[in-house]
């Protein structure tokens, strides 16, 4: 690909496949639930208030690791105003997001495994009653020997955090290999080997998580809860409590944030069902915002190394990644986050060879899980610093290298990733022009620089958690005489706008607007089962089911519609709330009429839509992750200011392309965006989710450093720079209009920008993240004194990498599958997990 | 949802009348201003008072007299009053910029110049929330016996983490204290020791009502401030310079404070020494920097790297001074700060 | 920890202006104005996200300043003015800020709106036309994780627009009339 290659990607039409102009689609528009939003009507979680509402509090573990020998709860069960007292006998069966890793207890049962983990729950009249009658319940401990980090858990076997797994306290270890990597290095001119650390940060939703459980009038359980996926929390509530599905209600309230944070099943949500049920009364609770970090399901430390062969014109020839990942003390999605860690390194740049090898062990630290970009953003770190010293190395300008190697639209990958669109040329060509790259790159003055990086994400993860052949997204309509239409759907509203992107899609096919379309969503009793808000498959997913619904529904419509006007379907237009012939315009009857015409001539009309991606080539075991319908892509420029006295550095400006397919709301696009550059500028700049160990001779603790808002620094008003968005439209004909993903996408690229333009601006190598003053100053004094002028690791621990899995790429004859049939370390299918059946 | 314990509330009217209260009640009650340190620390159970005491009704603890020869401000001043107050500039620069970095506008809206120079000390291991204090076995600020900054220290090593305190000490000021037996006036420089847990010489019976200054006539002063973030965070280093420079640009009087290095504000007394007689130039800057920098002793009880913080206060230091010369600073205080300030 | 059971407490009773109307409430004494609002007037539009004073969601106008509702006493209100998100509107109409938060995708997840929301009507409502620096230092106390705060500096912008546009309007009035 030339890289003189002028941009050919015209913007998206505004019309439909009909040739229409389009009305709603891509028409900057205040969001459906915006109204309620600013006048504080939407209803959260922690807003519910019901009569004979009682309040829960978690006892949890000041221990890192323990063995639970007793509980007394007879001094709080006294104490006035305690209703009732649940500890980890009363739910001893155990859930996990992942079929695989069943491995939590609502209420620990026998052992505790992080400070914070939940050991038992009050619930009585008033919530500082509960909070008081914790400090009244005796909990006899056994203290046992913590695991503070992987290279300890490596060397640690004993005593084992949790009896499945690898061996050891190795939860996971992951080996595959897509052609032979060797003979790629034996291609190569030049090799290069490094090293990167990601640390571990968290989510931070404004809103903490929260729930209230009520056994309704009928008996029946209904939950109120702050997730991101009521269908997950659906099922392990009927595992755990032990009552049919059928009989158990989950809604999910809009979200005040989630990230990823709440997209586990919680003990929180466990207790206070069980609570409600056992009361007969309504139970809440809300955690403390320190209670949110010890739930954590945050972003996974991992340690990296890269070993990439170029030829001299930056073509890469093999590359073998491998990672040490710390899981905490669960499995949480671990086992997915250790394959994504590996997954999409192929999807920006061809790699015809490619190894990689994960590792994820337990640690007694709070688990970690999905945060935007769930494993991802860490490799995606390490892989653009590298292609940026590779760069500098064969002298060749960053951006330059990277339009050389792209991968091509609609290719498979070497690991059997199918591409969709990829308009990756015109977002670096876009940043680049905008940010005046070629006039700053390497020319600006000491302590100023820029940076360049790429990224690429899935748009809605290929393959359900549990393994199953049902759709992952579904839609009912429902036609009301009145001319309005309701939405039905499992979806939830996270402040992404999954609710707007329903609705002007059903609007758009309907020739109706968003403010006549009602909304039922995150609800599992009213909505079909959609599998939740992540891996960004709501608009792709949901999209398409409401397109199918809305198409059916507009079908009937044109039909009885045709008959009555006695005029061919065909030429029916449905807009401005009318159907009408597009020939004759006058000629037509109102929306509300269609409906009743149609309700007339078949009866009441509703409609379905759904949607299963398409089946992946990707057939290896391991396979699952990674898959998705199509991959949004993102470039980024970045300048910063360092001064090289001090370390400090700040980010002015960023400039972000994103091939977005097409921005269904171009203003909540933006936001997206936007959003997404904020929080990877957090984590870039300060974010850490660290750990203080104290001496071990004096003290056993191994906790959180500063689990608060004030100490876990995230970026304010003031710490925000510029923004420039450039969108790329080419739509993308697997998604809704086009759509692709945009959530989680343009926040991978921010970090390694920043890293690079650091050093741009004083010539150093922060290969760590986060990058701040002290480490770069340690580079600048390394530099200074002859040393290398790098900050970051320095070794990568032995591990005792399994065979791998072999798996010729498509240009090998490779069919998708392994060659070596290795027998599996863990069961086969049937018993890993029980495929819900209600 | 975090909850205050239960507590007895009192509101007097009057000073006298509060004294009383304090008198009665001894350390068990505890003066209650705009609340913005003591009710985070009564919800995290690090401090819990049986009786809160509301100062917002006493009148007289608002008052401002601002003039050339003196000047008071009543302690219930809140720290946005002093901060938009066209009146605070020259020589009580210092503390106006010192109030208006304080945390965020909100809790400006709300916190007191008496609470702030009253403000409790700060560590990693302290500002926890009870139930995580517990899990490490407490501190010896707080119901342990061990101090986890540095285990075989047998003092607290908490941080001092007020900006109007640093500021006001390079202004001289002196700060009134009554109680129910009498009042006393105490150079703000003598109200503090270098101790994390009796880091402020007020009785518990005693009130501090005013902030006294002398004559800033002629005086220059600026307030620098280091911390992560543009809002929210405490001080983890500061500089607090004020000077009198004559007309051809030499020093006549100087005073360097550095804060947030100590269980208190330490009073560079050799660096503020060294400018006198001296213009201020790049050598007698790097000097009095140097031996600034030199009584800074940061811990690991705050955020950033303790040896990053030592290493990066001269330098700090030189910008407090290179401001006091005239030098147009504003660059590098919207880099450092984020606040464009237009203080 | 001495535990004394909040079931033999007293309860408080205070009169304040919420909103621009008189209310009465009767609530345990240990609760914040945040606590009050939420739990005895069923005012939820204001939220928490800390209860430290961390974060700015819980932020309320107290007789005109924006203040954290977290850390302010009920028992301090007595006799006082504070003004919600729920009070923003006049006249059955949304306040321009809440129009313009709403158009211009200064709201995502919503939570950390209400506590903009009233912050920024009180900048606007002392300084009509502040410059985007002086808005982003107003907002510097409410954290918002969603948006990366760049469209509520342009909301805030659209609505000080609007504001002054019917002032002008509202000037014009008298002349028509004459």
């Amino acid at each position: 690909m030339s890289d003189q290659k002028d941009s050919s990607v015209k913007p998206a039409q505004d019309s439909a496949a009909n040739g229409e102009a389009l009305r709603v689609i891509g028409v900057p528009r205040r969001r459906v639930d915006g109204r309620a939003k600013v006048t504080g009507q939407t209803r959260f979680a922690d807003d519910i208030f019901l009569p004979r509402m009682a309040h829960c509090k978690l006892l949890r573990s000041p221990h890192p690791h323990a063995r639970i020998r007793k509980i007394d709860a007879s001094r709080a069960l006294a104490h006035p105003g305690v209703y009732l007292v649940l500890t980890g006998k009363d739910l001893p069966i155990q859930y996990g997001i992942l079929p695989v890793s069943q491995d939590e207890q609502a209420l620990c049962v026998d052992r505790v495994r992080h400070v914070g983990d939940p050991v038992a729950a009050v619930i009585a009249r008033e919530e500082l009653t509960a909070f008081e009658a914790l400090d009244l319940l005796d909990v006899d401990y056994e203290i046992l020997p913590t695991i503070s980090d992987p290279e300890e858990a490596l060397v640690t076997p004993e005593p084992r955090i949790h009896e499945y797994g690898e061996e050891g306290n190795i939860h996971k270890l992951v080996a595959l290999e897509f052609g032979n990597v060797e003979e790629g290095f034996a291609e190569a001119d030049e090799i290069f080997e490094d090293t990167f650390f990601y640390q571990g940060n968290t989510h931070l939703p404004i809103e903490q998580h929260a729930a209230v459980a009520i056994k309704d009038p009928d008996g029946k359980l209904t939950i109120w809860s702050s997730t991101q996926t009521p269908h997950y929390v659906h099922r392990a509530l009927a595992k755990v409590l032990e009552m049919p599905a059928a009989h158990i209600r989950v809604i999910a309230t809009p979200n005040g944030g989630g990230f990823g944070g709440k997209s586990d099943p919680f003990n929180h949500e466990i207790a206070v069902a069980k609570a409600a049920l056992l009361l007969d009364r309504p139970v809440k609770i809300c955690l403390t915002r320190e209670e949110v970090f010890y739930c954590h399901r945050g972003r996974h430390p991992v340690l990296m190394k890269f070993k990439t062969g170029v030829k001299k014109d930056g073509t890469i020839t093999g590359m073998h990644l491998q990672t040490l990942i710390d899981g905490g003390a669960y499995g949480s999605y671990g086992v997915a986050s250790t394959y994504y860690a590996g997954a999409l390194q192929t999807t920006t740049y061809h790699i015809p060879r490619y190894r990689y090898e994960g590792c994820r062990t337990f640690t007694n630290k709070p688990p970690c899980g999905p945060k935007r970009g769930h494993g991802t953003p860490q490799p995606r770190f390490g892989q653009e610093v590298q292609l940026d010293k590779i760069a500098e190395k064969l002298q060749i300008d960053p951006a330059v290298l990277r339009l050389r190697i792209l991968e091509s639209p609609n290719a498979v990958t070497a690991n059997f990733l199918r591409l969709g669109t990829v308009n990756l040329a015109e977002c670096i060509q876009r940043v680049v022009r905008v940010s005046d790259w070629k006039e700053k790159f390497r020319k600006l003055p000491d302590g100023r620089g820029v940076g360049h990086a790429c990224s690429a994400y899935l748009t809605g993860a290929g393959l359900p958690i549990y393994w199953n052949k049902m759709p992952h997204s579904g839609v009912q309509l429902k036609f009301d005489r009145g001319g309005g239409v309701a939405i039905f759907c499992g979806a939830t509203e996270i402040g992404q706008g999954s609710d707007d992107v329903l609705a002007a899609i059903v609007a758009e096919v309907l020739g109706i607007e968003p403010f006549d379309v009602r909304l039922f969503t995150g609800d599992t009793d009213l909505g079909p089962v959609d599998l939740g808000s992540y891996s960004s498959r709501v608009t792709l997913m949901a999209g398409n089911a409401a397109l199918q619904a809305a198409e059916r529904g507009k079908a009937l419509l044109a039909e009885a519609v045709a008959l009555k006007l006695e005029v061919p379907k065909e030429r029916l237009r449905f807009a401005g709330k009318r159907v009408f012939d597009f020939a004759a315009p006058e000629k037509g009857v109102s929306f509300a009429e269609a409906i009743c015409l149609a309700e007339a001539r078949f009866g009441t009309i509703g409609t379905v839509g759904s949607y299963t991606p398409p089946k992946s080539p990707a057939l290896y075991k391991g396979g699952g992750v990674g898959p998705s319908p199509t991959y949004s892509y993102s470039a980024a420029v970045v300048e910063v200011e360092v001064d090289p006295t001090t370390g400090w550095v700040i980010v002015p400006r960023v400039w972000i392309a994103h091939d977005i397919g097409r921005a269904l709301n171009p203003t909540l696009v933006r936001g997206q965006v936007e959003g997404s550059v904020y929080m990877g500028l957090g984590e870039a700049l300060m974010e850490e989710q660290e750990f203080r160990r104290l001496p071990k001779r004096l003290s056993h603790a191994l906790v959180h450093k500063f689990p608060s808002m004030l100490e876990y620094k995230s970026p304010t008003s003031l710490d925000m720079p510029e923004v420039i968005t450039e969108l790329i439209e080419e739509p993308d004909p697997r998604g809704p209009f086009g759509a692709k993903e945009v959530g989680q996408g343009p926040l991978l690229p921010i970090m390694p920008a920043v890293a690079n333009a650091v050093y741009d601006a004083v010539g150093v190598r922060i290969d760590e993240v986060p990058i701040t003053p002290e480490k770069i100053l340690k580079a600048l004094a390394a530099k200074k004194a002859g040393r290398e002028p790098r900050f970051g690791p320095d070794h990568f621990p032995h591990v005792n990498w399994p065979e791998a899995l072999r798996v010729p790429p498509p240009w090998e004859g490779g069919d998708g599958n392994a060659v070596n049939d290795i027998p599996h370390r863990s069961k086969p299918r049937a018993e890993k997990e029980k495929v819900f059946t209600p | 949802m975090m909850r205050l314990p239960l507590f007895e509330f009192r509101a007097p009217k009057t000073v006298e009348e509060a004294t009383r209260i304090l008198d009665g009640e001894g350390p068990k009650a505890m003066p209650l201003a705009g609340g913005t340190d003591l009710l985070p620390n009564m919800k995290r159970r690090q401090q819990v008072p049986k009786t809160l005491m509301s100062l917002r009704h006493i009148q007289e603890l608002n008052r401002v007299e601002l003039s050339d020869s003196s000047s008071r401000l009543g302690a219930c001043l809140t720290l946005s009053e002093i901060a938009a107050d066209p009146r605070f500039r020259n020589g009580l620069t210092a503390l106006a910029q010192a109030a208006s970095f304080v945390a965020t506008p909100q809790i400006r809206n709300m916190a007191t110049l008496g609470g702030n120079l009253c403000l409790d000390t700060r560590c990693n291991y302290y500002d926890q929330n009870y139930e995580w204090r517990k899990s490490i076995g407490f501190c010896l600020k707080k119901d342990g016996d061990t101090c986890w900054v540095a285990p075989g220290s047998s003092k607290c090593l908490a941080v001092s983490s007020t900006d109007t305190a640093p500021a006001l000490m390079a202004l001289g000021a002196r700060v009134r204290l009554v109680s129910h037996s009498g009042e006393r006036e105490v150079p703000l420089t003598e109200l503090y020791q270098n101790d994390g847990i009796h880091y402020i010489k007020r009785e518990p019976n005693e009130l501090l009502t005013q902030v006294l200054l002398g004559s800033l006539h002629g005086w220059k002063s600026t307030y620098w401030k280091l911390r992560r973030r543009g809002s929210f965070d405490f001080p983890v280093l500061s500089v607090a310079a004020a000077a009198r420079i004559s007309q051809n640009g030499v020093v006549e009087d100087a005073s360097i404070v550095v804060g947030s290095t100590a269980c208190l504000p330490l009073v560079a007394m050799e660096a503020s020494k060294s400018l006198v007689g001296r213009p201020l130039n790049q050598e007698s800057i790097a000097e009095a920097a140097s031996l600034a920098a030199r009584i800074a002793k940061p811990l690991d009880n705050t955020d950033f790297d303790m040896t990053w913080r030592k290493r990066v206060t001269a330098e700090f230091v030189t910008y407090a001074l290179r401001d006091l010369r005239g030098d147009d600073m504003r660059g590098q205080r919207l880099l450092l700060t984020r606040h464009p300030s237009n203080v | 920890m001495a535990i004394i059971p909040i079931e033999s407490q007293k309860t408080a009773q205070i009169r304040f202006t919420l909103n621009g109307e008189e209310v009465d409430v009767a609530f345990a004494p240990y609760k914040t104005l945040l606590e009050v609002l939420r739990e005895d007037l069923g005012h939820t539009g204001t939220k928490h996200g800390c209860e430290l004073g961390e974060c700015g969601a819980c932020a309320v106008l107290l007789d005109g300043k924006p203040v954290l509702s977290c850390l302010v006493l009920a028992l301090e209100c007595d006799g006082r003015q504070v003004l919600t998100v729920e009070g923003l509107g006049e006249d059955a109409k949304l306040h321009p800020l809440q129009d313009a938060f709403a158009d211009l995708g200064a709201a995502q997840c919503g939570y950390c709106t209400p506590g903009i929301l009233v912050t920024a009507k009180a900048l606007l409502d002392g300084n009509p036309h502040p410059s985007r620096d002086q808005i982003r230092e107003a907002l510097s106390g409410n954290l918002c994780r969603c948006t990366g705060y760049l469209q509520i500096f342009e909301a805030v912008e659209a609505a000080m627009v609007k504001i002054a546009e019917r002032g002008e309007e509202a000037k014009q009035i008298p002349q028509r009339l004459a």
